[in-house]
């Protein structure tokens, strides 16, 4: 049991997809301007990584391994289509600000990685378990850089303003803040990553590679 | 005992603490440690790495004396206080009034861009152990210099915190950092706060705060703080005199305003320390009499920039393009021109000659040089949200400069290899 939840809590800190393997940055940095789009993002791929690494699993001594990526590539895409619809039905305006890149979960290198590393290789229980926890590794980072990049690009967190009205000039505003917007372009998210990635790597020194 | 034997003692008795690193950064400010650096060849020279950096800033000292009086000036001549100056030496100009408004708004750039860097530095220095680098100084300098007067200063102490930790030490320090710092602390605040580092407002002082008074229902005039570069980007389009009933266009006011001599004298809305290109040339003149600056990055900039505007300049005259385009305005200033409106000159001597950041071949230095002042023109013309594209350009070249030195080191190797062969055969 030991090694069980060790699948769920190693990538979460010091086998992080993002921070550590480098994986599915694309999205990261495309979508965690906000911090609700972060979180549901986060949401949608624990789904798709909980449900696709089991069916791998359960399919791994039938797929031939010439066609696996195919075979992989199915799963994903109808996952991925089944987490589209939901939005579209549940909460389209979201689904709007995702736009595409809920489709491009397909080509999370994220997901891809983990079919191919471990649930070809485990039983259900345990891919489950890995899945989970990668996408929560995941999921952290996304809801850690969506949180600095609202709270000061857009002085709120999930929409509601915490730190005053910027166009009344109340809370920190009355005092001359101002947002940073350049917390909202791409480029700064990409940063803050790193940030992370610098503080992580500062507090265990046996992250850094040569 | 003197002084410095009394510090040095105290140096040794607390060789062990933490801190160390900024007690030496300040004793070193007043003398020469009586110690020699440990192992390695040396070579015994005076231009140190402090020497070179206190030659610039002898050279930044004139734009940053003139921009102290240029932000008096602009406050009060936008306000119609006093008749603008005639010339360089104009009677309205170098007076004590002016002084003490810049003194009030350009003082307190330089405090802040100092000390919050130094401060940078010196956590640096101590967290890592190693001796506090000078590689601030000039740094420190510049940024007063390249930022809108009314700037708010906790605006900067926050882009110059980014700058130096982002722009410099992450990539280990001075001599290691890709971007010049102090174009990435602009290039931040330029993307962080666009409300106060461009617009028709914030480049004279005082024009902000008295559009807030005229919203809270005073009953003024709005006086504007736009840029030449501004109002040659909209040229064409209507504009009302304040306090008038005049409409003119844009591209008339400019002319109405300003004249060529005063864009060369450098008695126009501007970044603090950008406006004066008399005393940038002079400048210049002395980082290439003393051998800091590159001659060859200045002068190949400034071919740059003139090519650039001759082939903008030749599309209007072959009238490809009408006057309803919006990029006409800028596209129809003179080719010269181009080089005493907006801050390309400034770029070229001060910005893009940064030993770290720039090529480091001679005829990569051509290259390099070349293509800022190329781009630069670009980004200003086509881009109206930018109109100062210098500092745009010359980042994205200094991504490019150790690109240009492999390339040209590579065909000097090729080169070489021919003329063996030939030789062998």
């Amino acid at each position: 049991m030991a090694k069980d939840s060790r699948l769920i809590l190693d990538p979460l800190t010091d086998n992080n997809p993002i921070t550590i393997q480098v994986l599915g940055i694309c999205s990261a940095l495309a979508i965690t301007a906000e911090l609700e789009a972060s979180i549901v993002m986060s949401i949608s791929v624990l789904f798709v990584m909980g449900v696709g690494n089991v069916v791998i699993s359960l399919m791994r001594n039938i797929i031939p391994s010439k066609i696996r990526i195919i075979a992989q590539l199915i799963v994903v895409a109808t996952l991925v289509i089944i987490v589209d619809l939901v939005l579209k039905a549940f909460a389209y305006e979201l689904s709007k600000t995702l736009s595409v890149f809920v489709g491009l979960i397909i080509t999370n290198c994220i997901i891809m990685g983990r079919f191919e590393a471990f649930a070809l290789g485990n039983g259900p229980w345990r891919s489950f378990l890995d899945g989970i926890g990668n996408a929560l590794g995941y999921g952290i980072i996304l809801v850690i850089v969506g949180f600095f990049r609202e709270l000061l690009g857009s002085g709120t967190l999930l929409g509601i303003p915490v730190l005053g009205d910027p166009i009344e000039k109340t809370g920190l505003y009355a005092y001359g803040y101002e947002n940073n917007g350049f917390m909202l372009l791409s480029p700064m998210a990409l940063i803050v990553v790193g940030i992370i990635i610098w503080v992580q790597r500062t507090r265990n020194k046996a992250l850094i590679e040569d | 005992m003197g002084l410095k034997q009394n510090l040095h003692n105290f140096k040794v008795k607390n060789k062990d603490k933490k801190w160390l690193p900024g007690f030496n950064a300040l004793f070193t400010f007043l003398y020469t440690p009586n110690e020699t650096t440990h192992g390695g060849t040396h070579i015994k020279a005076a231009d140190d790495l402090k020497r070179t950096m206190n030659t610039v800033i002898l050279a930044l000292v004139p734009c940053l004396i003139f921009g102290m009086f240029n932000a008096g000036y602009q406050h009060y001549v936008a306000q119609g206080l006093i008749d603008s100056a005639d010339g360089f030496l104009g009677a309205s100009f170098w007076t004590w009034d002016n002084l003490v408004i810049g003194l009030w708004k350009v003082l307190p750039l330089v405090v802040v861009s100092y000390g919050v860097g130094l401060a940078v530095e010196f956590v640096f220095a101590i967290i890592k152990g190693h001796e506090v680098e000078e590689g601030y100084l000039v740094t420190g300098m510049l940024v007063p210099l390249i930022v809108p007067v009314d700037i708010p200063l906790w605006m900067l102490a926050v882009a110059v915190i980014f700058g130096v930790v982002i722009g410099k030490e992450v990539f280990g320090g001075t001599g290691m950092n890709i971007l010049n710092p102090a174009l990435t602390i602009r290039a931040f605040l330029f993307f962080a706060y666009p409300t106060w580092m461009s617009g028709d407002k914030v480049w004279v002082h005082g024009a902000v705060e008295r559009d807030a008074a005229i919203a809270a229902g005073e009953n003024l005039d709005a006086f504007s703080g736009e840029t030449l570069l501004g109002y040659y980007a909209k040229s064409g389009q209507e504009l009302t005199v304040a306090g008038t009933d005049t409409v003119t266009t844009y591209g008339d006011r400019a002319a109405d305003l300003y004249s060529y001599a005063d864009m060369f004298w450098g008695i126009i809305p501007g970044s603090v320390g950008e406006t004066s290109k008399f005393l940038i040339i002079i400048g210049a003149l002395f980082l290439i009499f003393t051998k800091i600056g590159s001659w060859r990055i200045m002068l190949s900039t400034v071919i740059g920039a003139l090519v650039m505007g001759l082939i903008f300049n030749g599309v209007v005259d072959a009238g490809w393009i009408g006057e309803s385009s919006k990029f006409y305005g800028l596209m129809s200033v003179p080719f010269w021109q181009h080089l005493i409106i907006g801050s390309i000159l400034f770029g070229a001597v001060y910005m893009a000659t940064d030993p770290v950041t720039a090529s480091q071949t001679n005829k990569g230095k051509w290259i390099y040089g070349f293509l800022i002042g190329f781009i630069s023109i670009m980004i200003r013309v086509f881009n109206p949200a930018y109109p100062e594209g210098v500092f745009l350009a010359i980042l994205l070249m200094n991504v490019f400069a150790p690109t240009i030195d492999h390339y040209v080191v590579q065909g000097n190797v090729k080169k070489r290899m021919k003329r063996l062969k030939a030789k062998v055969a």
